[in-house]
């Protein structure tokens, strides 16, 4: 940096002060790039004009930190503009706003805390939380999806959740690809695979959490761009959520010590991934799940002797965002005595503490009075911790290193960033025509799609999570002695009750349209939730997309958002949380933009689930649902490389009323198996319920789904949303039809002796394909 | 004595992750069950209680080798009084990390001097390298512990398995001949048909010497499982359930067997 710029304030502790007042333009960029701070032009020039003064570095990083996209989600809540139009904040106009239309009581706390929380029962609340972490996994993908995983877990405790599961879903380049292909900077898929699952795997296993749920794609958008969408799930007594932070608190800090590792990974997060990136292994935090696991004991045990009045994690910002938002959640100020906090290494400078994202560690606000009981749990446990300083009444956030001030910050000030514009360009989707001669054997086509590696069991990543610690799993990730599919994970979190909790999951990133990529995302989450008997049903969304100062990005955004709020009021599912990952873009260009959609339900009685496993031969097999020609960006029309088609679309209300439906039915309890239909259509859905079962298959003819399609190809992997596959009890068929009465529908078959998947086709033509064969293709063996 | 005079410890340091389904299982059997710190035990001692339980987890992060640190720290802050507990016949149960410990300490398979701190088996890595999350099959191979005595001997049971670390290796031949010999072989590893697995995988999923899940020492009184019977203690944990779940899993007879103990102590 120009020298004239930074000028040194101290020698001990080490502090500059910034030149901001005399900074032009291009310095101004250059103190934002030199400093990690990730600010624009625009940003910096109404820091410079708001702080109207030379700030310290510590004080300029706590901006840096603060106004990340990261941590404020800047693009979601900015302004818009597209042709035609500006729309203010798409987190209000969208995503919130179906929430607040669709005034769910039992919505308990909704985007506001560092989870959703929603009521389980008449005293117990879940919270929900998923989290991306991709770019750290991009370059250290051992530690950047287990610190994923410990961040999300963090955040079921920073609402005073006892976290109970955590799921997962990982998208990465195709395995194979070949080294030549990849630029300077980008790691081989399989290198980023083989790390990504292990380091979920242990801390997950580690922390004595069960992961439920999940998913594993491969795409080659995702080469450049390894997504890593971590996920946690928690309950808690409602009358212990306490955030209440009082004038004269104490703020503790407890748990791992502060090192240099995970500096700047929020300003990391919030811009392209480049070819430099590897020289940013610093921002990657190191996991130690151990510690993780005594704060959860701690926090926890704090909770229940209702030893403090408010909690929150350290993530993003470490020290200066925790402290910063406890103390101006409350309306309060509060001055930190930076050294007093436990380090690695003895010489960081002040503002390298302050901004650390070193994991494993929770704040707490603490009454004096109950400091020494506190100060008990935390020794007992084995946990480092110390007093920061003290909650007052100043509305600053002050640091003092060495009886120095180094920072002293108006905390509305800190939390007023200045809006951005982004400009979108909608870009509508006009499906190609698409030539396909129809395949001869359709056996063959199915034995290929059951081993697409899109498609195929993951059987191998799963089984290296353990998904029955805590016990309390109903509905496991793989079904029965076969290890078969199943829609969602059922758990049964108390004791002393047989309600259940049930977790899916919705993604569509092949769908080309952005907007009905969203819309059957959605619809996907709370499908797989209805179809094990879930039902009210919220919804929590993680976009990850590429640059959205780039105006195609930003207009594909604008189409998804959209998208949520037309979906969510249809189907009846708020959103209570949410997060977006931003800039991933690499030198192989963006991401394919991906919209997770991940389902909480709840299940009356976990003895009442469905899962996709036949259970008695004579039970008729349906369908319920409309098929339609909308193979665009099916897994079929992938598999034989074809772009083009028409795309699934989302008939909410039809959806809607085909879940209810089918949640009367399994009330009813005439319900006995039952699988959405996604990707691969009817023909996997009729196949991997063929799979999971033992002894049993189904048999089915073709002619009888209601549809229009003419071509057994298209019919049969059709990729239409709102359909199931239902077996229903023989002798109470009658009552499913009166269920069903004026619904799209059919018997399209029954369950039969064998295993094995028998079907005819539009022309008659029969198959009958063993299951063992079915399963040779699917899981490998 | 009275179930209700009874009282069961569950013990736990940083890392340890199974305590709460174990100590739920005890209380539904009517035990009263403490789940307690090390540092906590080690203020209290253990003489309040019937029964002591290792369960899973990770203990201090499984460094070195899974339970070598907890088994350490046993011998030398907890071993007198453990050694007591066991001289005295009460009951000693390690599930999975628990018996990974108690294989660290020497109390399994256990030469009579019990805790020595010198272990004379190990459980090491798995066979496939990976963490092993399955159900398996397992063989009841012997009624010298109060854990099997409502099992049949030969009756097949299905419990699940959780572990990276599980593929027991003994310390020479002779002494596998030597725990067959005692009746120490619980269980083992089975197929589908109750015959032993032969290593056959998954149905051993680590790869243990003679399809060993499960030992116990000389007295009976101290049992070591690698598969969770705290997982497969009520019919709706199971993985597959037909129509309707049963009431319960076959895990919980283990736990029945001991609190039968207790009751005629």
């Amino acid at each position: 940096m120009r020298k004239a710029l930074i000028e040194k304030a101290s020698d001990d502790p080490e502090v500059y002060t910034i030149d901001l007042k005399d900074a032009g333009d291009a310095d101004l960029v250059q103190i934002s790039s030199e400093m990690g701070l990730a600010l624009s032009l625009d940003e910096m020039n109404a820091l410079k004009k708001l702080l109207n003064r030379n700030p310290t570095d510590v004080e300029l990083q706590t901006f840096g930190q603060t106004w990340s996209e990261h941590c404020i989600h800047k693009t979601f809540k900015g302004n818009i503009v597209t042709e035609g139009r500006v729309v203010c904040n798409l987190l209000k106009s969208y995503i919130a706003k179906a929430t607040s239309e669709l005034k769910k009581q039992w919505c308990f706390s909704v985007f506001e805390d560092n989870a959703g929380l929603v009521d389980f029962d008449k005293d117990t609340v879940v919270a929900a939380k998923v989290e991306t972490h991709n770019h750290p996994s991009a370059v250290e993908p051992f530690g950047g999806a287990a610190t994923g995983v410990g961040g999300v877990i963090r955040d079921i405790l920073g609402v005073w959740g006892e976290p109970i599961a955590v799921s997962d879903v990982l998208c990465f380049g195709p395995l194979d690809v070949r080294h030549e292909e990849l630029p300077p900077g980008v790691k081989h898929p399989k290198y980023i695979y083989k790390g990504v699952v292990a380091g979920i795997g242990s801390y997950g296993n580690n922390m004595g959490l069960p992961t439920v749920s999940g998913a594993v794609l491969f795409d080659r958008q995702y080469t450049g761009n390894v997504v890593v969408y971590c996920g946690a799930f928690g309950i808690l007594p409602k009358d212990k959520y306490v955030k209440d932070t009082r004038e004269g608190d104490l703020a503790v800090l407890a748990g791992g010590k502060t090192g240099r590792d995970g500096i700047h990974g929020v300003t990391f997060a919030s811009a392209d991934l480049s070819e430099e990136a590897e020289s940013l292994r610093s921002a990657v935090q190191i996991p130690n799940p151990l510690v993780e696991e005594r704060l959860r004991r701690a926090t926890l045990r704090i909770r229940d002797g209702r030893l403090s009045t408010g909690v929150t994690d350290l993530g993003g910002g470490g020290v200066s965002c925790a402290t910063g938002e406890m103390a101006h959640r409350s309306g309060l100020g509060l001055t930190v005595d930076i050294g007093e906090i436990h380090l690695k290494e003895p010489d960081l400078a002040p503002w390298e503490i302050w901004v650390s994202e070193s994991q494993e560690r929770m704040l707490y606000s603490v009454p004096e009075e109950k400091f020494a009981s506190v100060a008990e749990i935390l020794e007992e446990e084995e946990i480092e911790y110390c007093v920061l300083g003290k909650f007052d009444r100043s509305g600053r956030l002050r640091v003092v290193s060495k009886g120095k001030v180094v920072c002293d910050l108006d905390l509305e000030m800190l939390y007023s960033p200045p809006k951005v514009t982004r400009r979108a360009k909608e870009e509508a989707y006009h499906p190609a025509r698409v030539e396909l001669e129809e395949p001869k054997n359709l056996e063959e086509e199915i034995l290929a799609l059951l081993s697409e590696p899109n498609l195929r069991s993951k059987e191998s990543v799963i089984r290296t999570y353990d998904h029955e610690v805590r016990a309390a799993t109903a509905v496991k990730p793989l079904q029965g002695p076969e290890s078969g599919p199943n829609d969602a994970a059922v758990l049964k979190p108390l004791g002393d009750s047989w309600m259940g909790l049930v977790i899916s999951c919705g993604l569509n990133p092949f769908i080309p349209d952005p907007y009905w990529m969203a819309a059957a995302s959605i619809e996907e989450a709370v499908r797989n939730n209805v179809a094990v008997g879930g039902r009210r049903v919220a919804i929590l969304d993680n976009f990850v997309w590429g640059n959205p100062e780039r105006e195609d990005r930003m207009g594909s955004l604008l189409r998804a958002c959209e998208a949520c709020y037309d979906f969510s009021k249809a189907l009846d599912v708020p959103f209570i949380s949410g997060k977006d990952s931003l800039y991933n873009e690499s030198p192989l260009g963006q991401v394919r933009p991906t919209l997770l959609i991940t389902g909480v339900g709840i299940i009356p009685d976990v003895r009442r689930a469905v899962t996709t496993e036949l259970k008695g031969a004579g039970n008729p097999v349906y369908i319920v649902g409309i098929t339609k020609d909308e193979l665009g960006g099916s897994a079929y029309y992938r598999s034989k490389g074809l772009e083009g088609g028409d795309v699934p679309k989302v008939n909410g209300p039809l959806s809607k009323a085909i879940m209810d439906a089918l949640t009367a039915t399994m009330d009813v309890g005439i319900v006995k198996s039952c699988h959405d239909i996604s990707e691969g259509g009817i023909g996997l859905a009729a196949a991997e319920m063929a799979i999971s079962s033992t002894g049993l298959g189904v048999e089915m003819d073709l002619k009888r789904i209601p549809s229009q399609i003419k071509r057994s190809d298209s019919i049969i992997f059709s990729e239409s949303t709102g359909r199931f596959l239902v077996e229903v009890a023989s002798e109470r068929a009658s009552e499913f039809n009166e269920i069903f009465h004026g619904l799209p529908g059919a018997k399209i078959g029954e369950v039969v002796k064998g295993s094995r998947l028998a079907f005819m086709d539009m022309g008659g033509k029969e198959y009958s394909i063993d299951s063992k064969r079915l399963r040779l293709a699917w899981r490998g063996y | 004595m009275k179930l209700k005079q009874a009282k069961a410890c569950v013990l736990r340091v940083g890392g340890t992750n199974c305590d709460l389904e174990v100590s739920s299982a005890l209380t539904e059997l009517g035990i009263g069950t403490d789940v307690l710190h090390m540092n906590q035990a080690i203020k209290k001692g253990l003489s309040d209680y019937q029964m002591l339980v290792f369960p899973g987890g990770f203990s201090y992060g499984d460094y070195v080798r899974a339970g070598a640190i907890w088994g350490k720290e046993l011998v030398t802050r907890l071993g007198k009084e453990l050694q007591r507990f066991i001289d005295e016949e009460k009951l000693v149960l390690g599930i999975c990390n628990g018996f990974q410990v108690l294989v660290e300490t020497g109390a399994l398979p256990g030469d009579g001097a019990s805790v020595s701190g010198i272990p004379s088996a190990v459980l090491a890595n798995n066979n496939s390298s990976k963490y092993e999350c399955r159900w398996v099959r397992l063989r009841v191979e012997s009624k010298r512990t109060p854990f099997t005595s409502t099992l049949n001997k030969d009756q097949v049971i299905m419990v699940p398995v959780g572990h990276g670390e599980g593929r027991l290796l003994l310390q020479s031949q002779g002494m596998l001949e030597e725990l067959i010999d005692d009746k120490q072989v619980v269980f083992r590893y089975a197929l589908e048909d109750g015959s032993p697995a032969g290593g056959k995988y998954p149905e051993n999923p680590n790869g243990a010497i003679f399809d060993i899940a499960g030992i116990c020492n000389k007295k009976g009184n101290v049992m070591g499982m690698m598969p969770h019977p705290e997982r497969a203690f009520y019919g709706w944990q199971l993985p597959s359930w037909g129509v309707a779940p049963p009431e319960f899993g076959d895990g919980r007879a283990i736990f029945e067997g001991a609190i039968n103990y207790i009751k005629k102590m």
